[in-house]
Parts: structure tokens; C-alpha cells; sequence
């Protein structure tokens, strides 16, 4: 299967190794990324003033290179855009149902980006790589587990853009379970904890560091407290402020003791037996190598 | 048929003003007793220094481009910008490096941008002006010195920006970045500099400086382009 | 007995001001709490996410002077669980786009410390500048 699919500027940069991952992981299971000609950042954060519609010039002009994509024959007949960072699923998707809502912004916008070849008509639907892998079916994540990853329990953290608002939300948004269900297929055990759909602080972590390591503080503990060994997210964002922000903490906590948080496509592709490069755990900050060898995973 | 010069009426600051038909923006100015000084230079489209701001009559829009360059029109209203103000960081190239770290800690305006693609609209070179500010976004430098290549530093850009970017001075960063570290080094190049550093071409040099305008203009135009 | 309020016209103003921006019928709010009880921030905040809804409520500005407003990080915890299915994270967006656009910025690009910029990802950027830049 051929997929549109969107990056977002942070995964061709500090998250390249969840885009890598995901990649490769994803021709396991018969799914082709195929990236869009042209993008643009789709603005991190979701337009919400009535009136403010320019914000949403950016995501629209992705979904138009959808459609451009499929007028061009990239892919057939295929309008759904793949996204892997929450961050950029949640602003492309709320956008997206913003227009659909208010077809006169629709209007404003078009006639705005003049310049652009088609008009946006609204018939692109933005997705997430959870629900395609759900699609599938989990069975054909199992299938192609190569390394067991039976000795590993992780907690999978959804933060807030995979799950809400609920016109956006993949599943439940208090009590998800898509994640769960992955991390059973590959062969790991899912651990059930309370802060799992708890904010990390998102773009506070910028000028306001010391919320960002409470609620960091908080998440992290409530994890390992929990029995994890390591976390799983998709938002290059929570990483940053879960996984880099941990020295910030044991700054402050000296007792902290620290945890891997890694993107679910990196522990996929170590599942699937795809090579070091490809699972690219140099990436993180907190490297899990040590801890996947003391629980006998070969990376 | 008489051999009068057909005149079209335009707005210079708001004042009416014949002016022969197919002036360049500058001509109009020029023949209507402007003396300008800032924001003119080379007239012939290559320096940038005379962007300006116009609008056609029974067209909404606010149009850019080069004096030098734009032809007027009957009924068109005009300005002149003397000069953008910007400013520009200071960074030392050889400490640098070729990748997002760097846009982030010298220009953090291209996170502001909203793709609004009025740079792109404003450009009297063509260029994809969003497009390499979007490429400095993601870190992706080589991409963003290619497509801000035809930059002339002229201005509008900046000018209409809603982010309020530089994005001239961040696209001449792209380029220096790539220039210094990702392209490939060229052979014929390190050679022609050691052959300038020994004096090789000092006699010739000298000559031109000694040249008096005409014959530069006249050996300028004759000069011959070898491509290998 | 009911009490009764006096909303004056500057007030009658700016209730109706964010209740355009914020596209939400700010009156439905019954003070329940439960967008407070759920807000990962409000340790941090001035006032509660509720008292922010209130205020605005009574057309009271000086909520535009409380912390709140620039601390909601649009998790929609609140959002989701809203009875009346209000969304506090529109009222607070509605609060700073009105200082936003009298040309305000909440945090200066150019004060950040290089290190930071350096260290911080694109995606943190851009969405605090969004949020918090005019
Ligand atoms: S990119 Fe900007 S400065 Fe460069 S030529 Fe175009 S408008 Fe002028
Ligand atoms: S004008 Fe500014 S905000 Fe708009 S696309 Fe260009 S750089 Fe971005
Ligand atoms: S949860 Fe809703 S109804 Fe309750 S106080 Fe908050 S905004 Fe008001
Ligand atoms: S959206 Fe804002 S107010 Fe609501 S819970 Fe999150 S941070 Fe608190």
C-alpha cells in the first residue's frame, strides 16, 4: 500500500530516528511512505480563535499537495496523509475538521492562496501510523516479530494530541487502548499506569522549564512506579520534554533515577530484527541500549 | 501618424504625474523632477536596491518588483523605498555548522512563519521564498541555498512578511553554509584563488581600475562567458 | 434568593469579545470544577481554569492580568471532560490573541539564551511562538 505521507520539520532533524524507524518498520507490513513533493511545517498548534484563519493556511496547503500528489499519479486514488509526530496530527486534523465545519473559511483560504494550482475541497483525511497499523491488523505486527521482546515492560505514553479533542482522538480519550494492543503485538508487556494521557507541558518547556520538569517529574515516576522500563511516545515534543528534560530534573531531584523514552516505531523495528542504524537508539537522549541488554534483546 | 509621445498618467506619492508610456518605474521618477539617491542602483535588475511597492488601477492587489525592471501603466500609483531596515547576526563561518542547530540559534524568526507564501508573492525574482524558509525549518540547508540562489537581496520579501522573518539574510546564511561546507570543492576554483593570491592576474586588475567608464562598460558587455 | 449581577457596558464588551473569539457560549459554565480538578498546570496558575471561565463570565478584565491564560498548554483535558463540553483552552487562546494582537509579546525571541535555542527542538519553537508571539 502507497501512502502520502507527512513529516513535519522535527522529524527531519532531533527525531530522525523515529521517521527512519517507522519507515522501514512500516515495508515490514506492506506499507510504502511516500512522501509529499513540497510540504511546509504545519504550525505545531492548532488555530483556535474563531476568526483566525490565516493560521490555518499552512496545514491546508498540505493537504492541497495531497490531492496534487494524486492528480501527478505519486499514489492511486489514495487521499488519507500519514502522520507520525502527534503534534503534526493533531494541527493538520483539527484543521482540517475546522474547515469542513465552516465551508466560508474554506472559501477566505482558496481565494487566499491564489497561486496555488487546485483548490482545497476538504477530501483529504489525515491519519495517524497507529491507526493504519489497527487497520491492518495487529496480527500482522506479530507476525513479523523476529525478537522477542517478552522481558520488556513498557508504559505507553499518548500525551494529549493522539487522543484530544475527541473529534480528533484515535481512541478513547481516558481509556486508549491502541497503544496497548501494539505493544502486546510485538510481544512486550503494556504497563497500566495513571499518567499515561497526562500533558508533559508541550511548548511551556520554552520559557517556562521548571513546569515542564515538575510534570516531567511526576510522568517519569509514575512510570517506574508502575514496573516500566522504558516509554514509548510519539511526539517528538513529549520526547524532548520526557527524555532530554531528565537532566533538568535530576538537576533538581538529585534522587531521580532515570528511564529511556523511545518512539514506539524504534522498539517495532527492534521487534522486526531491523539493524542498529534503523532502530537508531543514538538518537534518544537516555540511550536504552543497556537496559534492553540486561533483559537479554540483542539490538 | 504623428510622431508624439504617448504619455499615461501616474500617482508618485499620491500626486498625478504624465509620464512618457513604457518608462521603467525609475524613468517615471526621474521624469518627473525625483532625484533619487537611495534606492536605485545598478538599472539593470541584477543589485536589488531599488524594490519598490505599486498598484495597477482596477487590480486590488499590491504588486513588487524591481523600478529598474517594472514598466508603468495608466493609472498606476507608486512609491519609492528608499531602504529595508533588517538586522543581521553576526556569525563567525568557520564556527558554524551546516544544520538546524545553526538556523535555530541565528535566526529563530523562520519558526514564525505561518506559510502564508506573501514572500513568494512579493519576489520580482521568481524565487520560492517560502519554500526555502520552510526548508531552513527543517534543517534541510542545502535545499534552501538551491532554490534562494536567484536572491538579490532586494527587500520586499521582509517587507510583506506577516512573521516579520528576514528572510534574505537567512537564505545568504543557506548559501554561505553550503557554500563552505556541503558543496563539492571545486579544483578549477582552489586553483584560480592560488593563481590570484601569486599576482598572477595583477597586471590585468590594474588595468581595470586604471580604465576609464566607457571602455569598462564597453569591455563589460563584450566579455565572453566560457563554460567548460 | 438569586443574586443578581450588574454587568456594565465595558464589561457587557469584553464578555462578548471573548465569547467571538473563543467561539464558545461562555455562560453555559456552571462552575462544576471539573476542568480544574483535571488541569495538569494549575499548580502553576493564578487562578484555576474555572475562575478564568468565571471571570470572563462577569466580563471581568483583569483576567487578561492573571498568569492562566499564557500557562494552558491546549491539552484539552479540561475540553474532554467538560459537561457542558466547553473548551477552557479557547477561552484562554481568545484572553492572548487580545493582548497578542495589540502587538504584545509574551516571551522576546531575542532574549532567549543561545543554548537554549540550540538545545530546543523545531516543534518547541514553533508552537510557543505561535501561542505566544504576535
Ligand atoms: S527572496 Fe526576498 S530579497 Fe530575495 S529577491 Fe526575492 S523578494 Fe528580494
Ligand atoms: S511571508 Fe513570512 S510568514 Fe508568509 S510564507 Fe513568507 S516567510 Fe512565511
Ligand atoms: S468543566 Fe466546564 S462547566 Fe465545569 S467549570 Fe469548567 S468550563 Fe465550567
Ligand atoms: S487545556 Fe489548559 S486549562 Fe484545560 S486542562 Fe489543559 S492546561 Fe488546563
Amino acid at each position: 500500500m502507497k501512502i502520502p505521507y507527512y513529516p513535519g520539520c522535527t522529524l527531519k532533524s532531533t527525531a530522525k530516528h523515529f521517521e527512519i524507524s517507522a519507515i522501514e518498520s512500516a515495508k515490514k507490513i506492506g506499507i510504502e511512505f511516500v512522501e509529499l513533493p513540497r510540504w511546509n511545517c504545519c504550525g505545531v498548534v492548532a488555530s483556535l480563535a474563531d476568526d483566525d484563519i490565516m493560521h490555518n493556511l499552512a496545514p491546508v496547503r498540505n493537504m492541497i499537495r495531497v490531492l496534487e500528489m494524486n492528480r501527478d499519479g505519486l499514489v492511486k486514488d489514495e487521499k488519507r496523509l500519514l502522520t507520525l509526530c502527534s503534534m503534526c496530527f493533531n494541527t493538520l486534523s483539527r484543521a482540517n475538521n475546522r474547515i469542513k465545519k465552516k465551508s466560508d473559511d474554506l472559501d477566505i483560504l482558496n481565494d487566499f492562496m491564489y497561486k496555488e494550482d487546485i483548490d482545497y475541497d476538504g477530501s483529504v483525511e489525515i491519519i495517524h501510523f497507529l491507526e493504519i497499523i489497527q487497520e491492518l491488523g495487529f496480527d500482522k505486527i506479530e507476525k513479523n516479530v523476529k525478537k522477542s521482546l517478552s522481558n520488556l515492560k513498557i508504559a505507553p505514553y499518548y500525551g494529549c494530541m493522539l487522543l484530544r479533542p475527541k473529534d480528533v482522538g484515535i481512541d478513547d480519550p481516558e481509556r486508549p487502548t491502541i497503544f496497548e494492543k501494539f505493544i502486546t503485538s510485538l510481544s512486550a508487556k503494556p504497563v497500566e499506569w495513571n499518567n499515561k494521557n497526562k500533558c508533559c507541558g508541550s511548548f511551556l518547556t520554552v520559557d517556562n522549564k521548571e513546569i515542564v520538569v515538575e510534570l516531567g517529574n511526576d510522568i517519569l515516576t509514575d512510570a517506574k512506579n508502575s514496573g516500566a522500563d522504558i516509554i514509548v511516545t510519539s511526539c517528538p515534543l513529549c520526547a524532548f520534554n520526557l527524555d532530554n528534560r531528565q537532566k533538568n530534573i535530576k538537576a533538581k531531584y538529585p534522587e531521580f533515577k532515570e528511564i529511556p523514552v523511545v518512539y514506539f516505531t524504534q522498539l517495532m523495528a527492534l521487534a522486526f530484527g531491523l539493524s542498529k542504524e534503523i532502530t537508531g537508539f543514538d538518537g534518544n537522549f537516555i540511550n536504552p541500549t543497556k537496559l534492553l541488554k540486561s533483559k537479554n534483546i540483542e539490538i | 501618424m504623428s510622431n508624439k509621445q504617448e504619455m499615461v498618467k501616474v500617482f508618485i506619492m499620491g500626486e498625478a504625474h504624465e509620464v512618457p508610456a513604457g518608462s521603467t518605474i525609475i524613468m517615471a521618477f526621474e521624469y518627473a523632477g525625483y532625484q533619487l539617491k537611495k534606492g536605485v542602483g545598478c538599472r539593470e535588475g541584477f543589485c536589488g536596491a531599488c524594490a519598490t511597492v505599486y498598484r495597477e488601477k482596477g487590480n486590488y492587489k499590491l504588486q513588487g518588483g524591481l523600478a529598474c525592471q517594472t514598466v508603468v501603466s495608466d493609472g498606476m500609483s507608486l512609491v519609492q523605498i528608499p531602504f529595508v531596515p533588517a538586522e543581521k547576526p553576526v556569525y563567525d563561518m568557520d564556527k558554524i555548522t551546516p544544520d538546524i542547530n545553526t538556523i535555530k540559534e541565528l535566526f529563530p524568526t523562520v519558526f514564525r512563519c505561518v506559510s502564508c507564501n506573501t514572500c513568494t508573492k512579493a519576489c520580482p525574482q521568481d524565487i520560492q521564498v517560502m519554500d526555502y524558509i520552510q526548508a531552513l525549518k527543517q534543517g534541510n540547508i542545502a535545499k534552501a541555498a538551491d532554490l534562494s540562489f536567484d536572491c538579490i537581496r532586494c527587500g520586499l520579501c521582509a517587507l510583506r512578511c506577516p512573521a516579520e522573518i528576514v528572510q534574505y539574510n537567512a537564505g545568504t546564511l543557506a548559501r554561505r553554509l553550503y557554500g563552505k561546507y556541503l558543496a563539492k570543492k571545486s579544483p578549477e576554483l582552489k586553483n584560480r584563488v592560488e593563481e590570484i593570491n601569486d599576482g598572477k592576474y595583477k597586471k590585468e586588475i590594474q588595468e581595470m581600475k586604471e580604465m576609464d567608464r566607457t571602455k569598462l562598460s564597453e569591455k563589460y558587455y563584450t566579455r565572453e562567458i566560457k563554460l567548460k | 434568593m438569586p443574586k443578581k449581577l450588574l454587568l456594565n457596558d465595558k464589561s457587557v464588551d469584553f464578555f462578548k469579545k471573548v465569547s467571538e473569539l473563543s467561539g464558545e457560549v461562555i455562560t453555559l459554565c456552571d462552575q462544576c470544577g471539573t476542568c480544574s480538578g483535571g488541569c495538569p498546570i494549575i499548580d502553576e496558575m493564578d487562578i484555576s481554569p474555572s475562575q478564568l471561565m468565571r471571570m470572563v463570565m462577569l466580563g471581568d478584565e483583569e483576567v487578561m492580568d492573571t498568569k492562566t491564560m499564557w500557562l494552558c498548554a491546549t491539552c484539552n483535558t479540561c475540553t474532554v471532560r467538560c459537561p457542558r463540553e466547553l473548551d477552557v483552552s479557547k477561552v484562554a487562546e481568545a484572553l492572548r490573541q487580545i493582548k497578542l494582537r495589540q502587538s504584545f509579546d509574551k516571551i522576546n525571541i531575542d532574549k532567549i539564551p543561545k543554548e537554549d535555542l540550540k538545545e530546543l527542538p523545531q516543534i518547541a519553537l514553533v508552537g510557543a511562538f505561535r501561542r505566544l508571539t504576535s
